[in-house]
């Protein structure tokens, strides 16, 4: 049958017609009333989609129950989320748009440092708060920007030392060609030269890359003692494969990751992982009443395959943190809740945490894991207890140090 | 077919359009927030990259996929110039541990230096592109993947030279531009202004340049490159030149964009949105400058609606969109009026009389004595054919 085609024509004219008034105040000044409008920037869709989905979903879990108790100071808080498409630009544009035009009180975001550097102008500029789950390198202390991931001292630098203690001093630094693993590497190098250690190589592959064999070839020929992985996102799954087919397992030489977790396992496949070690704040095999509740409800909401790792607790958490704050200022107004959370704390499912009163980062337990078969982490060593944020480390901030947040001065 | 789709030089209603819209543009910042207007002034600057593409591929036939390059190398310019507004030495540079500023930054830091840069940069890296390969007669889908070849490559190298770049996470945290505070109260309208009166001049080079002989060797070219060089043209100088023109247009899109937007990072220069940019065009209409504008403003305000609306769909909506537009609409957002206009003429119970042509008749060929000794006025018959045939066949 021939369909007239001016026909499907003018459908389509309508259609549009219809639909673009329709998109443009779908999203609009709606929701007005007695409520706290909350924004959530993550990418949902890009590369980066994969691992900032699950926080996302992790932040919403969070918000709707302390809705179900009864919302925060008698009004239920709304999200609205935006998505970041794993583009830089889209970062800025949509954190400024949750402020000036939807008047958020907060927003919960990101996950790259390129997209935290991204948005930093943008909430300085406006002088607003955003909470950022992920770790990362240091060396920041924006007064508006809330760090519920690790700063360097509380994930990196650690397992340095552990690593140096427990598996030997030649270390192998690989990463991704970015900026989190290229200060995690100056770190790391300068607390090696500090503490005994060897940097026999220092490795790096452009984000996404996947053929790994000349790298592993200058492994072998390194001989390291450990691998110190800094690499992201898909180029651990081709990295881990590759490390196993070429013969070396975790008893030869050891990886220690820092942005392995349970999610990216799923990726990477626990066969091929299996033995090998990861720094984290949090790992789903906690055993508390506090996790197991998280770990249940999580599941619960988004379905019994998914596993929590240590940024959806971050994203989890830092809803609470703030809720708490919101509840000491008695109002949900940014400048006020800024002020209130310095040294606020809550129990997470990691167990206790608190927001530094002078660098805004979060006080966090430190632990090591060795992954096993089922996808999980079998904890190795722990600090026992919350340690206290670093994001300039004396080592290679001698001479400068957060006095106030967002105020750097000589270190004392 | 597509190639014969060409619309002539403007007509004075169509100028009165254009008035008009320039007005509604100017007024705009009396009605929208310093957030809406800053995107607005976004999809201005990449209205000025389309108009440029548009010469390129609407006109000469030569479609580039790799134009974002020449629209970040400008906007990386302007961004180099604000970083050192804002900061002895980037604080990129500091984190990759360079020490010093490197040589060739140095000039960024006047804005004198920086502002032709923006424009002068992607024209001679263009002209670098364009030259060994127009003269080896790569055309046509060759030279389409070899620029996507080169926007990828370009992405890649950006974000390798971290100290040098910023890499992956680019440049952004700008204070100031030339002096002047970027949160400075009215910078922001200064800026939109700047933007407006750009794509304004930009838009009247292209219209100029298109009614021009040269403008007709471009549209020769594209219908029929071997014809024209039996007729004793050279069409790598005129391809080059219309290369080197669009990728400094595309440079100076950039360099108002940056300050705008707020950041330039190697994702603005790789494949996706150099297709974008084709994407606009080919809404717009291609060969109509003005089209290609309204593509890129019609395409990235739609973007930013789908995308605030349905943050989790936003994507397919889109995709479906564009699907439709190019299937459905060939000539694009500038053919939709005459398409409607024929479409009623279709409707039932209205007389069948022929269609009128829908475009007016193509101007008369300049005598050949006034254009200069070659003769190559008969060559404005076959390039500037009524629409109307085509449209006709379609239906």
């Amino acid at each position: 049958m021939r369909f007239p085609r001016a026909l499907l024509k003018a459908l389509l004219i309508t259609g549009f017609a219809l639909l673009l008034p329709f998109a443009a105040f779908a999203g609009g000044e709606g929701e007005e009333g007695d409520v706290i409008k909350v924004g959530v920037l993550h990418s949902l869709s890009g590369t980066m989609s994969i691992s900032e989905v699950a926080v996302k979903d992790a932040t919403i879990l969070a918000i709707n129950e302390i809705n179900a108790a009864g919302g925060l100071l008698g009004k239920q808080i709304v999200p609205i989320i935006e998505d970041g498409a794993s583009d830089w630009p889209t970062f800025a544009e949509k954190a400024r748009k949750l402020i000036e035009r939807d008047e958020v009180e907060v927003v919960f975001g990101c996950w790259t440092s390129a997209s935290r550097k991204a948005v930093l102008p943008v909430f300085e500029g406006l002088d607003h708060l955003l909470f950022y789950p992920v770790q990362y390198e240091g060396l920041e202390a924006s007064k508006n920007i809330i760090y519920t991931g690790a700063a360097p001292n509380q994930q990196i630098m650690p397992a340095v030392s552990w690593l140096l203690q427990e598996k030997g001093k030649n270390f192998f630094l690989l990463g991704s060609d970015y900026v989190f693993p290229r200060t995690a590497n100056k770190i790391i190098k300068i607390q090696l030269e500090a503490e005994g250690g060897n940097t026999v190589a220092e490795e790096y592959t452009p984000l996404g890359h996947t053929e790994y064999a000349t790298v592993i070839t200058k492994i072998k020929a390194a001989a390291p003692d450990v691998i110190f992985n800094t690499l992201n996102g898909d180029s651990n799954v081709a990295f881990f494969k590759q490390l196993k087919a070429a013969g070396i397992g975790p008893d030869d030489i050891p990886v220690m990751s820092v942005s392995v977790a349970e999610e990216e396992i799923k990726g990477i496949g626990a066969e091929n992982i299996a033995g090998h070690l990861a720094a984290w704040n949090y790992f789903q095999s906690m055993d508390s009443p506090k996790n197991a509740g998280f770990v249940e409800r999580y599941k619960a909401a988004y379905g019994d395959n998914r596993v929590t790792d240590d940024p959806i607790e971050a994203g989890y958490f830092g809803v609470y943190l703030w809720a708490e704050a919101v509840v000491k200022a008695g109002t949900a107004d940014t400048a006020e809740v800024r002020m209130a959370l310095r040294g606020v704390e809550y129990e997470a499912p990691e167990g206790m945490v608190k927001i530094d009163p002078v660098n805004n980062h979060t006080w966090k337990i430190v632990q090591i894991g060795a992954a096993n078969a089922e996808g999980q982490f079998d904890i190795l060593w722990s600090t026992g207890e919350p340690v206290r944020p670093d994001p300039f480390p004396a080592l290679i901030s001698p001479d400068e140090d957060v006095i106030e947040p967002g105020v750097m001065g000589p270190r004392s | 077919m597509l190639d014969k789709l060409i619309a002539g030089p403007p007509s004075r209603r169509q100028y009165i359009a254009y008035g008009l819209m320039v007005g509604v543009l100017l007024v705009l910042p009396l009605f929208l927030s310093d957030f809406r207007l800053a995107l607005v002034g976004k999809y201005l600057a990449f209205a000025v990259a389309a108009v440029g593409l548009d010469l390129l591929w609407g006109y000469a036939g030569v479609l580039s996929l790799g134009h974002a390059v020449f629209f970040s190398l400008g906007a990386y310019s302007m961004a180099m110039h604000m970083k050192l507004q804002s900061e002895a030495l980037p604080d990129f540079m500091v984190w990759s541990g360079l020490e010093q500023l490197p040589w060739f930054w140095e000039p960024f830091r006047h804005f004198a230096f920086a502002l032709p840069m923006a424009v002068v940069i992607p024209a001679v890296f263009a002209i670098i592109i364009g030259y060994p390969t127009f003269r080896s007669g790569i055309r046509g889908v060759y030279f389409s993947i070899l620029t996507q070849a080169m926007a990828l490559a370009m992405s890649i190298l950006f974000i390798g030279q971290q100290p040098y770049t910023g890499g992956t996470n680019g440049m952004t945290n700008f204070q100031s531009l030339a002096g002047i505070s970027l949160y400075k109260s009215g910078m922001r309208l200064g800026l939109y202004l700047a933007t407006v009166v750009t794509l304004v001049g930009v838009v009247a080079l292209a219209l100029w340049l298109v009614k021009t002989r040269t403008g007709t060797v471009l549209m020769a070219i594209r219908d029929g490159e071997n014809r024209l060089r039996f007729l004793g043209y050279n069409p790598v100088r005129y391809k080059l030149a219309t290369f080197a023109l669009s990728a400094g247009i595309a440079g100076l899109a950039g360099a108002l964009f940056v300050p705008q937007v707020g950041i330039i990072s190697p994702s603005s220069m790789s494949i996706l949105p150099s297709v974008e940019m084709a994407i606009w065009v080919a809404v717009g209409g291609r060969g109509t400058i003005v089209g290609a504008a309204a593509g890129a403003v019609v395409v990235n305000w739609a973007k930013t609606v789908f995308s605030e609306s349905l943050p989790e769909a936003w994507l397919y909506v889109f995709g479906g969109l564009f699907i439709g537009v190019v299937l459905l609409f060939p000539r694009g957002l500038a053919g939709i009026a005459d398409q409607l206009r024929a479409l009623w003429r279709t409707l039932p119970g209205r007389p069948a009389h022929a269609p009128q042509p829908q475009q007016r008749a193509p101007e008369p060929a300049r005598s050949p004595a006034a254009d200069g000794s070659r003769n190559h006025a008969s060559l404005a018959l076959p390039v500037v054919e009524p629409v109307a045939a085509t449209a006709e066949r379609e239906s």
